[in-house]
C-alpha cells in the first residue's frame, strides 16, 4: 500500500513538474521564450526552434542588450545558405541571428503568426505594394539606412509615400527554360523563334513528332498548389503588363483583360503540348514538371532562374532560357520577364537595439566578403547592390542575353494583383477549362480574371 | 476514499485545467473579441463594431459552404452510423477473430486527416483519370470523395463505442424476449436498440460535430476546388482569414458564427435523442 502511495505521488510530481515547466516558461519573457515555445508547442518545427534558441541564448550571453536578428525568409531553396550565413555572423560579431524559412504560400499565415509573438521577426518579407498593404504600420522607414545607399537603382526600393518601407534583395527572370540539346535533336534551334507564331510552329511540330523523337514540347503544366502560380501569377503578368502599357498605368482597380485571347492561346499551347493529358493537369505538382524537365521527356519548361540548382544537372550547355510570347504586336522586341517579388522589411515594432542589429545585419550581407558570396554565389542570387558579384547561374546569364541584346524586359506587375483570392479564381478557372476547352469555360476565366478583380479590389481594405 | 478524493481535488485538476485555459478558454474569449475588430496580427487590434459580421452575412461563398457543410454533415451522420453499428452487430456474434477484424477496423482513425487527405486524393485520381477527369474537376466528386475518406476514418471509432454499448446490454433481457418469441428484427427494434440510446446519442454528436468541424480531410482531398465549390466552412474560414489583405477581423467573425451553428445544431440533437433513452 505504501509502495503505491510513493508511487503514484512520484508520477503525479512528474506530472506537475511538466507542466509547470510550460506555464511558467510561456510567461517568461525575452530570450527564453523560444525555448518555452518548442516545449509547450508541439510543432514540426521543434526541432529547429530549440535549435534556435540555443543559438540565442548563446549568443545573448555574450551580447546582451546589442540585439538581435529574426529573419523570416521567403524563399525555401535558399533556406540552407542563410542559415550557413547567420551562423558566420554571429560567429564574427556575437550577434545572435535566427532564420525561419516559409513558402509555398505558407509565408503571410506565418508571418502573421509569428508577428503576434513576443519574439516577433526584426527582418521580413512582403512581395510588392499589395502585401505591403497589409504591413505598412509594421514597416520601418529606410531611407536613411545604410544598406538604402548601397542599392544600384532607387527603383529597387519600394515606397510607401515618402518612406521607403522595402528594399529589393534579389532580382530574378523567369521565361521558358529550355534544353537546347533536345531543341536541336527537333531540328530548331533558339533562333527560330522569335514571335508566338514561330514558337507555336516549333511546339506543335514536336507534339506532332511526340513518338518518333521521345520527348514532348513542354512539362506538365501542374496546377496543384505547388505549381499553379507558374501560371495564375507569373503567365498572367503578361496580359496585365501589356494593358498597363497601353494604358500607360502601373496598377489599377478594374482590369480591362485586353490581352486576354493572348493568354488563351499561349495557355491551350502549354496544356495541349505537354507530357500529361490537360484534365490531369490539377493533381501534377512543381515537381513533376521538374522531373519532366530532368529527365528530359520535355523542352520547354515556364520557370525562373530561382530554378537553376534543381534543374542542372542536365548540363549548362544544354541550358537556356526564352522569353514568353503571348502574341502581342513588336514581341520580337520583347525580352524575359525581369524583376522581384523580395523586399526586405525592418519591423518598425521591434526595439531599438533589434532594429539597429537588423540594419547591421543587412548591411553586412550586402557589403562584406562572406555575405557578397553567400548571396551571389550559394544562393545565386542577382542583388541590385554596388557589391553584386558575376553569377555562377547559367539562367541569368541566359537572361542577361536578351538585355544585352537590347530586348525589353518584361517588368513583373504581378505584385499588383489585387489578393491571393484573386489569384486562386484565376487559377480554378484556368484547371477546370483544361479539362473540357470550350469558350463557356474560357469565358469563366475571363469573368475571374476582370470581374474577380473589380471584386478583389474592392474587397481589400 | 471519497474524501482522499477531494483533498486532492484540486492537485489532479490543475495541469488539464491550466491546459484548457492556455488552449481554449483564452483564444476563445480572443477569437471573439478579434471578431469586432480590424487587424493584422492578433495582438495589435483597432475596434470596429459590427462591420465584419455584415461582411460575412454578404458572403455568398459563405452561404454556399453553409448547405455543403449541411448536406455533408447529414450525409456523413446517416452512413458513418448505419454501418458502425451494422458493423458492430456484427462483430458481438459468437465468431473467430472478431478481436482482430475490430482492430483493422479501428485502425484508420489512428492516421491523421491531412495524411489521410492526401492519400485519397492519390486513389480517387487514380481511378478518374481513367474516366479522363479528376477529383477537383467536379464538386460532387469531392463530396463522396469526402464521404469515402471520412466514413472509412471515423466508422471504426463509432463502431467501438457501439460494442461497448452492445456489450452492457444484459444477456437475461434478450433470453426474455427470445424466449418470449420476439423474431430478429423485434428484438433489434424493441430491445437492442432502445437499450442503446446512451451509445447512440454520443455517436450521433460525434459524427454530426465532426462532419460541421471538417478541417484537415477537406484541405488535403479537394482544397475548395473547382473554384470554392468544395470549401467547406471550416475552410472557408481559414481561407477569408488568409486570402486577402484586411479580412481578418471577417474570418473571425465567420468562426464565431461557425461556433454558435454547431453548438446550437449540437445540443438541438442532444437533446432528441436523450428524450429516447431509456432506463434499464
Amino acid at each position: 500500500m505504501k509502495k503505491r502511495q510513493i508511487l503514484s505521488a512520484a508520477l503525479a510530481a512528474v506530472m506537475m513538474a511538466g507542466t509547470v515547466a510550460g506555464c511558467g516558461g510561456s510567461t517568461d519573457s525575452g530570450t527564453d521564450s523560444k525555448a518555452a515555445d518548442s516545449a509547450a508547442a508541439n510543432t514540426e518545427a521543434a526541432a529547429a526552434d530549440t535549435a534556435a534558441a540555443e543559438t540565442a541564448s548563446d549568443g545573448g550571453s555574450a551580447s546582451a542588450g546589442e540585439g538581435k536578428v529574426y529573419y523570416l525568409n521567403f524563399k525555401p531553396e535558399a533556406d540552407e545558405y542563410w542559415q550557413d550565413l547567420a551562423e558566420t555572423y554571429t560567429e564574427e560579431t556575437g550577434v545572435p541571428v535566427t532564420v525561419l524559412t516559409a513558402a509555398s504560400g505558407e509565408y503571410e499565415k506565418t508571418l502573421k503568426s509569428e508577428m503576434a509573438k513576443t519574439d516577433a521577426p526584426t527582418l521580413f518579407q512582403v512581395n510588392g505594394p499589395v502585401g505591403l498593404a497589409s504591413w505598412t504600420d509594421y514597416c520601418y522607414d529606410l531611407s536613411d539606412s545604410a544598406i538604402a545607399g548601397e542599392l544600384t537603382d532607387e527603383s529597387f526600393a519600394l515606397m510607401d509615400g515618402s518612406k521607403m518601407a522595402g528594399i529589393a534583395y534579389v532580382i530574378e527572370n523567369y521565361g521558358i527554360i529550355y534544353n537546347k540539346a533536345l531543341l536541336e535533336e527537333a531540328g530548331y534551334t533558339a533562333e527560330d523563334i522569335t514571335d508566338f507564331d514561330s514558337f507555336k510552329a516549333v511546339v506543335e511540330d514536336i507534339t506532332a513528332r511526340k513518338d518518333e523523337l521521345g520527348f514532348s514540347a513542354f512539362t506538365s503544366a501542374g496546377m496543384d498548389g505547388s505549381s499553379d502560380w507558374r501560371f495564375k501569377t507569373h503567365l498572367a503578368n503578361l496580359p496585365i503588363y501589356y494593358e498597363y502599357k497601353d494604358e500607360g498605368i502601373n496598377n489599377t482597380d478594374a482590369i480591362k483583360g485586353t490581352y486576354l485571347d493572348n493568354y488563351r492561346q499561349i495557355w491551350d499551347l502549354y496544356i495541349n503540348n505537354a507530357t500529361c493529358e490537360p484534365t490531369e493537369i490539377s493533381i501534377k505538382t512543381a515537381d513533376d514538371a521538374t522531373a519532366d524537365f530532368v529527365t528530359e521527356e520535355a523542352v520547354f519548361y515556364q520557370n525562373g532562374t530561382w530554378e537553376y540548382n534543381n534543374i542542372a544537372d542536365i548540363g549548362d550547355e544544354n541550358l537556356g532560357i526564352l522569353p514568353i510570347y503571348i502574341g502581342v504586336e513588336g514581341e520580337e522586341n520583347q525580352g524575359v520577364c525581369t524583376g522581384t517579388e523580395n523586399y526586405w522589411c525592418v519591423n518598425a515594432k521591434a526595439s531599438e537595439e533589434d532594429i539597429q542589429a537588423t540594419l547591421d545585419f543587412m548591411y553586412w550581407c550586402v557589403t562584406s566578403e562572406a555575405g557578397v558570396e553567400a548571396m551571389c554565389h550559394d544562393m545565386g542570387f542577382v542583388i541590385p547592390f554596388a557589391s553584386n558579384l558575376e553569377s555562377e547561374n547559367t539562367l541569368v546569364n541566359e537572361a542577361n542575353k536578351y538585355l544585352d541584346e537590347g530586348k525589353t524586359p518584361v517588368t513583373w506587375v504581378f505584385s499588383t494583383m489585387p489578393s491571393e483570392e484573386w489569384k486562386n479564381g484565376v487559377g480554378s478557372a484556368l484547371t477546370a477549362y483544361a479539362a473540357d476547352q470550350t469558350d463557356e469555360n474560357w469565358e469563366k476565366v475571363v469573368t475571374a480574371f476582370v470581374d474577380g478583380w473589380a471584386t478583389e479590389a474592392a474587397a481589400a481594405k | 476514499m471519497e474524501k482522499a478524493m477531494r483533498k486532492y481535488m484540486p492537485f489532479f485538476v490543475l495541469p488539464t485545467f491550466c491546459a484548457f485555459i492556455i488552449g481554449f478558454i483564452v483564444p476563445f474569449i480572443m477569437g471573439v473579441g478579434l471578431s469586432f475588430c480590424e487587424f493584422t496580427t492578433v495582438t495589435d487590434a483597432k475596434f470596429v463594431g459590427l462591420s465584419n459580421y455584415v461582411e460575412a452575412f454578404k458572403d455568398t461563398v459563405f452561404r454556399h459552404s453553409f448547405w455543403y457543410t449541411a448536406l455533408f454533415a447529414v450525409v456523413s451522420l446517416v452512413v458513418i452510423n448505419v454501418l458502425a453499428f451494422a458493423l458492430a452487430l456484427a462483430l458481438t456474434q459468437k465468431m473467430r477473430g472478431t478481436n482482430i477484424f475490430r482492430t483493422i477496423f479501428f485502425m484508420p482513425n489512428l492516421i491523421g486527416g491531412i495524411v489521410l487527405g492526401y492519400i485519397w486524393q492519390l486513389i480517387f485520381n487514380g481511378i478518374l483519370s481513367h474516366f479522363n477527369t479528376a477529383l477537383g474537376l467536379n464538386e460532387w466528386y469531392g463530396f463522396w470523395g469526402l464521404i469515402i475518406l471520412v466514413s472509412w476514418q471515423q466508422i471504426g471509432y463509432m463502431m467501438i463505442i457501439y460494442i461497448a454499448g452492445l456489450q452492457s446490454i444484459p444477456g437475461d433481457m434478450m433470453e426474455a424476449a427470445q424466449i418470449d418469441g420476439a423474431s430478429g428484427f423485434q428484438r433489434l427494434f424493441r430491445v437492442t436498440i432502445p437499450m442503446m440510446m446512451p451509445s447512440i446519442t454520443i455517436c450521433m454528436f460525434l459524427s454530426i460535430t465532426n462532419g460541421f468541424k471538417l478541417f484537415d480531410q477537406n484541405l488535403s482531398l479537394t482544397a475548395g476546388e473547382p473554384s470554392k465549390m468544395s470549401e467547406m466552412l471550416a475552410l472557408n474560414i481559414f481561407n477569408t482569414f488568409y486570402g486577402r489583405t484586411g479580412w481578418e477581423g471577417v474570418g473571425q467573425a465567420k468562426a464565431v458564427i461557425f461556433f454558435i451553428i454547431v453548438v446550437g445544431i449540437g445540443l438541438i440533437q442532444l437533446r432528441a435523442t436523450r428524450s429516447k433513452e431509456v432506463q434499464q
